[in-house]
């Protein structure tokens, strides 16, 4: 389908389509076993001006929004879910300052994330999960600081980000408006990484525990203000939810895409298994699903940027819509390749591990159909 | 460090194919490319700019389409680009391509140094860039795989031959060739792809704008000629030996003594 | 433009298609050349009528005083490096027919016993500049006694090794003695009308070979691809005659020094050299299972190389790679194991003497190529190959070796 994308957007997909096919399809085993972060492939992000694309250009961006982070995220999804998280992990780091920061915290981490600094997003906690106000992190007010205390599970980029986003309570009795968003730069006193988890999919990326041990964070790295945590973490992935969904179309374009090729290599009964009707058939569901899903994604990209307020329903609809189709599409794609797609020699096993992820982060698909539900009795 | 590259632009040599029937070379739809040593040259001056200040410039020469691999140069990041086209140019071997060349850096003036890839893919001659040293009067240095170190007056680089290597010490301005192992070219940036759009005003300098003498250049100029071209025959059916892999085996063994080359 | 299409032209296309270029169209029903032209005269030769004409200045002065035909003596530690030998063995047949002198350029230090035992290999005259300085090469130096040389004897032909050496000194020497140089010859003969020397080339990465001639400026200079001319051999009792050439390198002021020559081991950077190549591409599948290609390249007394497929997934490095990206190899034995035969590898092995594809897919392209073919898996071929080359057919008994 044409989008109708400008010039930029087209340059920008163009050569976030280079960078997958020349340089990240050659590591995609060795990060999938590995499990390590891929720094050659975010430096080459950085150089290529990647990271510029949803900056402001006041900040040494290229004054894009959601809509370019998801179009390169998609890109680099086709090829590998995994690493492409690392550069949209650094957007839902970074969006939380793009919305709320001060002028001069945008001047000072937007320029950096501009540069290709990586960033992290941290709200989840072992018993914080879907049920974000059950939070133990705490910041105690002394004197001109704040002081950290508490643990941040599975945060992506953990460890390997520099600029980190962190969600914690300032004042328990307070609930929901108790919490306050921080800025926390790596190398931060009583700042500490836990062990890396080792995970089904999206092994190219990091996923770490963050540990505050009396962590002196200063006042003027809130962001918003005191109380507003919540805020900030809900705006910010009503924005970021697209990138996620732009990942699953991602994934799922690349199954479909290595389903094409060995549909026509792969022959059975003396022909290519792409001559038999069944197999067109799964073919075409396929595209049609993943297009369904990419227009949603762009749609509700593009509302966000157009500076729509209300947009939780949208976000948690293309979020929701995508990843689920992303693991159809991938469970299809091991089908059609049979015995040969359960085998790590070929590349689909590792696409259904990675589109698992889509159905559950960023809020869990059901989080995001009771956010859908809540708004269908709206006026 | 005022640094120029010397670019090729040459037809993607991978993509060409041979038809099988008339034996000629297909080149329809051939791409033309940067030629790939070129790239790691760019790469190279890219990086010394970045580390030590300047600029870098790009020239080529050769016909008008030749502004296309000049931008892509742009969008990789190059400062300027020059191209040098004219029909008095056509037909140069190595030697009137390298004194051509030295005629436009000597027009440049002030060059620290000089980078060209190792060889061309479609020529593989890795004449020019000691040429133009040689017209320029300073020195070159061929092969080279690593910059050990630079400053204002000298550079040391590590410099591959057949049997190890040498680490040679030269005086700037110097012209090295590069090998692929020196780094690995960089992509274009976004800003850098907008920035070679805009561009539409690239410098492309003729003869006339060059302190040349003409019968230095082109075909003129040239002592060597081609006086004939022929595609070798490729297709030499080959004796597939059949039977279990013993017998294709025995079978090959025999064959290969027989024509007495084990 | 000084390329012509006469009225014989009969739009037959030929040229069209033979254009390496893409800078020939059909208007009017006449090959039309484009401005993309190189003037590198692919069409002149093959256009059957002799319509296409390139015209150029001509000139020449004197060039009956350059005599005989010279050869480069590289030294690597004070022996000749191999392709001397080749340069030898292939200009005294030059030599031999012109009726002219071979010479022999020879410096460095300590060169009088080394002059003695290449006369023995068929040399009649040798040049020979022994200096302290030249112990080590240098290229501002050997550039200006080639020079000198060339301009106090007038040779009518030198050639040079293609090597690292030789490449960088005749591209120097040429340009400062303004003549013509042809690189990388893998054939060289005299043209019996004008005594020109005839330098064939593969060009377009091995799509094409060019023959190309230098015919107005002396010397005719060309490098020579180590290991494709035979070696000299040994005459005993040569005559020959050592001309000591004094140098003044006093008004040669070093632009640069060579600070360290490290001797180093490099397979891959040898595959140039190699005699008998084992390669394996995609169909190896693995890092690990270069090693069974290596212990066939080990039982053969060859070497390993690889295909871009199998260097790009990392299974090898890239100094191993034979193609158009990597290394062009001439071999007497190409073992092709597991490479389908991509246009891109083929231009690099397919000079090679004789080629045998080892290949599951009896339908690959690398069959077409192929001298001898295999068609199988080669985890299991290339174990019973070198199980008989290890017992089995000993090849010292056969007596062919």
């Amino acid at each position: 389908m044409d989008y109708f994308l400008t010039e930029k957007q087209k340059v920008i997909v163009e050569l976030a389509r280079r960078i997958a096919e020349e340089k990240i399809a050659p590591v995609v085993s060795k990060y999938d076993i590995s499990g390590e972060f891929p720094w050659e492939i975010m430096k080459i992000c950085a150089q290529t001006d990647m990271f510029r694309v949803f900056i402001p250009e006041e900040y040494g961006g290229l004054g894009g929004g959601v809509f370019e982070m998801a179009l390169v995220t998609e890109e680099l999804s086709k090829v590998c879910g995994g690493i492409a998280l690392g550069y949209a992990a650094t957007g839902l780091g970074a969006m939380p300052i793009i919305l709320f920061g001060n002028e001069e915290q945008k001047k000072e981490y937007l320029s950096r994330v501009a540069e290709g600094t990586i960033c992290a997003f941290a709200l989840t906690e072992s018993e914080a999960g879907s049920d974000a106000s059950n939070m133990k992190t705490t910041a105690e007010k002394d004197g001109g600081y704040y002081v950290l205390n508490g643990t941040k599970q599975w945060i992506t980029n953990g460890g390997e980000a520099d600029i980190y986003t962190v969600i914690a309570m300032t004042d328990k009795s307070k609930g929901s408006r108790g919490a306050t968003a921080f800025i926390v730069e790596k190398g931060t006193p009583g700042f500490s990484f836990g062990v890396k988890e080792d995970k089904m999919g999206i092994r190219g990326s990091t996923t770490r525990e963050l540990i505050f041990e009396n962590c002196r964070v200063h006042k003027n790295q809130i962001l918003a203000r005191p109380g507003f945590g919540y805020i900030v973490a809900l705006k910010t992935l009503d924005r970021t939810r697209p990138g996620v969904a732009a990942q699953a179309v991602g994934i799922a374009q690349g199954a479909l895409n290595a389903c094409l090729k060995y549909t026509k290599e792969r022959e059975q009964f003396g022909k290519s298994i792409a001559s038999f009707q069944v197999i067109q058939h799964m073919l075409a569901d396929m595209a049609m699903k993943i297009e369904a899903a990419r227009s949603l994604v762009y749609c509700t990209a593009r509302m966000i940027d157009s500076g729509a307020d209300d947009i939780s329903r949208e976000s948690a609809m293309c979020k929701c819509f995508a990843s689920d189709m992303a693991m159809e599409v991938t469970t299809d794609a091991v089908q059609i390749f049979g015995g040969y797609g359960y085998m790590r020699d070929y590349p689909v096993e590792k696409m259904m591990r990675d589109a698992k992820i889509t159905q559950i982060y960023e809020g869990t698909n059901q989080i995001q159909r009771n956010v859908i539900a809540s708004t269908l009795w709206k006026k | 460090m005022n640094i120029i590259v010397c670019m090729k632009q040459v037809p993607d040599t991978n993509e060409v194919k041979i038809d099988k029937k008339t034996n000629t070379l297909m080149r329809q739809g051939v791409r033309s490319i940067i030629n790939p040593y070129d790239l790691h040259a760019i790469e190279e001056a890219l990086r010394l700019r970045e580390k030590m200040g300047g600029k870098v410039t790009v020239i080529s020469m050769g016909p008008l389409q030749v502004i296309e691999s000049l931008k892509e140069a742009v969008s990789m990041g190059v400062d300027e680009v020059i191209l040098l086209s004219d029909r008095a140019f056509a037909g140069a071997d190595t030697l009137a391509t390298s004194y051509t060349l030295s005629r436009a850096i000597d027009k440049i003036g002030n060059v620290d140094l000089i980078l060209c890839g190792k060889q061309a893919i479609d020529g593989d001659t890795a004449q020019v860039g000691p040429g133009i040293a040689e017209h320029l009067d300073i020195a070159h240095v061929t092969y080279v795989e690593k910059i050990i170190d630079i400053d204002e007056k000298e550079i040391t680089v590590k410099r591959l031959v057949d049997d190890g290597y040498q680490i040679i010490k030269a005086e700037l301005p110097v012209l090295l060739t590069v090998l692929k192992e020196i780094n690995e070219p960089r992509l274009p940036s976004i800003r850098g792809i907008l920035r070679s759009r805009e561009m539409d005003d690239i410098p492309v300098w003729t003869a006339d704008d060059l302190d040349i003498d003409r019968n230095l250049i082109g075909l003129n100029g040239s002592p060597t000629q081609v006086i004939s071209v022929d595609t070798p025959q490729l297709d030499v059916e080959a004796r597939i030996f059949e039977g279990d892999y013993q017998t294709q085996v025995d079978c090959l063994l025999k064959a290969l003594m027989e024509q007495k080359v084990l | 433009m000084s390329i012509f299409v006469s009225d014989k032209c009969t739009g037959c296309g030929l040229c069209i298609k033979h254009c390496p270029f893409a800078a020939i169209e059909l208007r009017d029903k006449k090959a039309f050349i484009l401005d993309s032209c190189t003037l590198c005269g692919a069409c002149v030769s093959i256009c059957p009528v002799e319509a296409i004409s390139i015209s150029r200045k001509e000139e020449s002065d004197n060039l009956g005083e350059y005599q005989d035909i010279w050869v480069f003596g590289e030294l690597s530690d004070g022996e000749p490096v191999p392709v001397v030998y080749e340069l030898i063995g292939e200009g005294r047949k030059l030599a031999d027919k012109l009726n002219q002198k071979l010479g022999l350029i020879l410096a460095g230090t300590n060169l009088s016993g080394l002059c003695k035992e290449l006369i023995d290999y068929g040399v009649d005259k040798i040049y020979m500049i022994d200096k302290e300085e030249l112990g080590v090469y240098n290229d501002e130096y050997y550039t200006q006694l080639v020079t000198e040389l060339i301009r106090t004897y007038k040779p009518a032909v030198l050639l040079l090794g293609a090597t690292a050496i030789g490449r960088s000194l005749g591209p120097r020497v040429a340009a400062r003695v303004r003549t013509g140089l042809t690189a990388d010859c893998t054939g060289l003969d005299i043209d019996p009308r004008s005594g020109d020397l005839l330098q064939t080339r593969p060009a377009f990465g091995g799509n094409i070979m060019a023959t190309i001639v230098c015919k107005n400026h002396r010397p005719q200079m060309a490098t020579v691809r180590p290991g494709v001319m035979k070696a000299a051999a040994k005459v005993s009792g040569y005559q020959g005659e050592i001309i000591q050439h004094d140098l003044d390198l006093s008004q040669v002021r070093l632009k640069s020094r060579v600070l360290e020559t490290v001797k180093e081991i490099r397979e891959g950077i040898n595959l140039g050299e190699a005699e008998i190549i084992v390669a394996g591409g995609r169909g190896l599948g693995s890092k690990e299972n270069f090693k069974i290609l290596k212990e066939l390249a080990d039982t053969l007394g060859g070497t390993v190389a690889a295909s871009r497929a199998a260097v790009d997934n990392g299974w090898i490095g890239q100094e191993y790679q034979v193609g158009q990206t990597g290394t062009t190899v001439a071999p007497r034995i190409y073992i092709a194991c597991g490479i389908s035969g991509a246009v891109q590898h083929i231009v690099g092995m397919k000079l090679s003497d004789i080629i045998i594809a080892i290949n599951r897919d009896p339908e690959a392209p690398i069959f077409k190529y192929a001298t001898y073919g295999l068609v199988g898996d080669l985890f299991e071929i290339i174990p019973i190959m070198i199980r008989k080359l290890k017992e089995g057919i000993s090849l010292q008994e056969v007596g062919l070796r």
